[in-house]
């Protein structure tokens, strides 16, 4: 899910762009449990994709932006594969980190994603953490969505 | 007709991940999913889950929600992607 804010069309000769501040999720091997040797993201087909366009709008709403991107990986991963992925790119790093913090609050608590972890002989759904929701409320909580 | 859907845990411990079921004038949310629960077990048990969550056209609402004919209505438990 791509959305540019201030595309870039090859003739303008402004670069408004100071910082691009990216985040990796990654398969861990532990978690809910100490082995973990797989993980399976199941996902709601539409809605997820309908969900991630929102957060970049909201993101945008927030702060000033030229682009955000945010990636999510479906099915079966190894320790060490990379689930997520997102960038920012505004005029100021202060605005890049603090959208790509949100964007990923919000996925959190909103995207249509599930977790099935595997270990060597069992497997189980992730129960979602108290602190996630608790990350999420707080930037709903901050009126201007600004960290001055 | 509605569209119904399930997803991870409670697509599991229902068997199906999905159904056709029957609209009627004036039905909310809370309405259609007391209509499965009462299908007996493991319906009523598994959708009596507390923190479920309800999407109607792949917009999270509350059970209030009036439904239309044709709509798409999901069950899923709290999210944990990312």
């Amino acid at each position: 899910m791509l959305q540019h804010f201030q595309p870039y069309d090859g003739q303008s000769d402004e670069y408004p762009t100071g910082a691009i501040v990216s985040f990796s999720g990654l398969v861990r091997d532990f978690n809910e449990r100490p082995e973990v040797t797989a993980l399976t993201l199941e996902h709601y087909p539409g809605m997820t994709e309908k969900v991630l366009h929102q957060l970049l709008l909201e993101a945008q709403t927030r702060w000033q932006l030229q682009d955000a991107l945010v990636v999510h990986r479906v099915g079966r991963m190894l320790p060490g594969d990379i689930i997520v992925f997102v960038a920012v790119a505004s005029s100021h790093r202060k605005d890049a980190f603090a959208a790509c913090e949100y964007i990923m609050d919000m996925l959190k608590t909103r995207a249509p994603f599930w977790k099935k972890e595997e270990t060597d002989n069992d497997s189980y759904w992730v129960d979602a953490r108290e602190s996630d929701a608790e990350a999420a409320a707080a930037w709903l909580k901050a009126h201007d969505g600004h960290r001055q | 007709m509605i569209k119904v859907l399930f997803f991870a845990r409670l697509r599991e411990e229902l068997g199906i991940d999905g159904l056709q079921w029957p609209w009627q004038a004036g039905m909310t949310l809370a309405e259609l999913l007391s209509q499965l629960q009462g299908q007996g077990e493991p319906w009523a048990s598994c959708l009596a889950q507390p923190n479920l969550l309800t999407a109607v056209n792949q917009a999270i609402v509350d059970s209030q929600e009036l439904l239309a004919d044709g709509d798409e209505v999901a069950f899923f438990p709290p999210v944990t992607g990312g």
